[in-house]
């Protein structure tokens, strides 16, 4: 999976999913109304900053906290499609694989990476910035599959249809 | 090869013929969870990979327990969605005044056996480990897969073994275990790994115990925090368990990624300042914090244990004229059986809140929210910035002795100043 994108940075270590799409908001269910509180409780001038086609550069154990896909379905629709960081807390990554958003975690090109930065994530080993070429580790077999599907929606359909087509 | 507890669990339930940390597999979900919050979206995703049906209704819970009672119209239209797709799918539901919390309806109620793999749509879903099962967190669409089919992707965690040594003291309990455990390794130290709590110190705590341990884990980091089931264990789930279990534990030659020691005995009643799980510092060392509201309850910590800790403070006392608590037993039964031992009519003469089983105000939903400048002290799991109401407030997570001490004081204090 490869994405291209402007960078936008996220300061800070340990940022939580609380103040990334705060609690109070949990009741929308709809995915087209949650890009208007991502980053409420943190900084949502953040907000007017992305464009269609950020990037988030994050620091150390970003996404700590709720499993609340909110998040990451509020950064889809905010135009994010990819997240370079030091490291990620484990059900925000995992969120962000299923959602078919590039995360790849990448200490060295986080830290060369400024605002405007123009990325390249490319989830089979290496994170571009501004024309300097990083090496990231490899996701999984498996991972790479469910990116490389579109996310895990388009991966389980296709599990589906492939067991409905082999029961015929 | 020698494999931990966790490996064994998951090596049960995938089709690879051996597994070491870091392998991805494909695990088979013995029950699969979610609530109001996370339910909703779950069939959103599930409606869009086109599966028409749960994989097996009989391994499905739903739980309506974050904005319950429904706080508004938005909330009230997630948990009717809830019920519908719950009856439409033939799978069980917990509604209003049926179940209580999630986590501590499914382990109240038998779903969670040692040995069984729980793919839950909340974070918190890792309290499981401490009946020995493994219990996950995971988000919406991870949750629709295991609903349509069964399964879900994991990376195979290390395990980072603790051993617990010695008893805990007066006023101390399973919370500050979990909070030694997070001043040691960090909010980030359990990444990638399970924690897993042995030793006569950890045979020593009781179940309600055990689960506030686990409860935290996540906390860390981990997926998990996992006891090795024993007497305890099969004593409360005599009656419960809705199916067979083995208990297994960890080869004495698995391979761990760290080994932690704890002395229980060394511990004193502990709290995590704000705005992180993992800013510990001993009650006796912080300074003077004037308390706002007091919060008793949460997945793991509105057990009996916590309510009878609660009521041991508040009997015959009074809660500070500048402070309200609020007091929520996790689950209906918990509510009633506090309720036959006299403990809500004491917790209501001493003039606290006693609400009916919710997530509530614990995620930042309802039920006692704060307002900028207010300081809680909650025995709930985190203290994020905002978590539960204003940015500007201030959460200390504690257990509840020194939840209940606050209350009386109307500031944070050692329980034994009050006692």
């Amino acid at each position: 999976m490869r994405v291209e994108g402007v960078a936008l940075v996220v300061e800070g270590d340990n940022i939580d999913t609380d103040v990334m799409y705060p609690g109070a908001y949990l009741n929308v269910e709809d995915p087209d109304q949650m890009a208007q509180y991502l980053f409420e409780g943190f900084d949502p001038a953040l907000r007017e900053r992305l464009v269609e086609g950020s990037i988030l550069v994050v620091g150390s154990n970003f996404g700590i906290g709720s499993s609340r896909e909110h998040v990451p379905l509020a950064m889809k629709g905010s135009g994010i499609r990819g997240v370079v960081g030091r490291s990620f807390a484990r059900i925000f990554y995992r969120n962000c694989v299923n959602l078919g958003l590039a995360i790849v975690a990448c200490p060295a090109a986080a830290d060369a990476a400024d605002n405007g930065s123009r990325i390249t994530i490319d989830t089979t080993g290496a994170v571009e910035v501004d024309g300097v070429t990083f090496a990231a580790p490899t996701a999984p077999p498996l991972v790479l599959e469910v990116g490389a599907a579109g996310g895990l929606v388009d991966w389980t359909a296709s599990r589906i249809s492939g067991r409905a087509s082999a029961a015929e | 090869m020698a494999h931990t507890l966790v490996e064994k669990i998951l090596l049960a339930h995938c089709d690879a013929d051996d597994i070491r940390p870091g392998d991805v597999v494909t695990v088979r979900c013995d029950v699969v969870m979610a609530n109001d919050v996370s339910g909703p979206v779950a069939f959103r995703a599930m409606e869009k990979m086109g599966a028409k049906r749960v994989f097996d209704p009989a391994r499905v819970v739903m739980v309506a327990d974050h904005f319950m009672p429904a706080k508004d119209v938005k909330s009230a239209e997630l948990q009717a969605r809830l019920q519908r797709w719950s009856e439409e799918q033939g799978v069980t539901y917990y509604g209003q005044g049926r179940g209580g919390i999630e986590h501590a309806v499914l382990c109240e109620d038998g779903w969670v056996v040692p040995g069984a793999v729980i793919a839950g749509g909340d974070s918190h879903t890792c309290t499981y480990g401490a009946l020995g099962a493994f219990g996950t967190g995971l988000g919406s669409t991870d949750i629709a897969s295991c609903l349509a089919l069964g399964s879900f992707w994991q990376a195979v965690p290390e395990t980072i073994r603790i051993d617990l040594a010695g008893r805990t003291g007066e006023f101390v309990t399973g919370k500050d275990v979990i909070l030694a455990v997070l001043a040691q390794i960090g909010v980030g130290g359990g990444t990638n790994a399970v924690l897993e709590f042995v030793g006569p110190g950890a045979e020593a705590l009781s179940v309600d115990e055990r689960l506030a341990v686990a409860n935290m884990a996540v906390e860390a980091g981990s997926e998990t925090g996992i006891f090795p089931a024993d007497e305890a264990v099969e004593e409360y789930l005599e009656g419960r368990a809705r199916s067979p279990w083995n208990a297994e534990r960890s080869d004495p030659d698995a391979t761990f990624r760290q080994h932690l020691e704890i002395d229980l005995s060394a511990l004193e009643p502990l709290v995590a300042l704000p705005h992180l799980p993992g800013n510990v510092k001993a009650v006796s060392e912080v300074g003077r914090v004037p308390v706002d509201q007091v919060y008793i309850g949460n997945c793991a910590n509105g057990t009996m244990t916590d309510l009878r800790q609660a009521a041991s403070i508040l009997g015959g006392r009074s809660v500070h004229p500048r402070t309200r608590a609020i007091i929520v037993p996790a689950t209906q039964a918990i509510w009633r059986e506090a309720a036959s031992e006299g403990l809500l009519d004491l917790f209501a003469e001493a003039g606290a809140i006693v609400s009916t089983p919710t997530c509530g105000a614990c995620f930042g939903g309802s039920n006692g929210i704060l307002a900028a400048g207010e300081n809680a002290v909650a025995t709930t799991n985190r203290n994020f910035r905002g978590r539960m109401g204003s940015p500007e407030a201030g959460v200390y997570l504690a257990n509840a002795w020194v939840a209940a001490a606050a209350a009386v004081a109307g500031e944070l204090v050692h329980p034994e100043v009050i006692r």
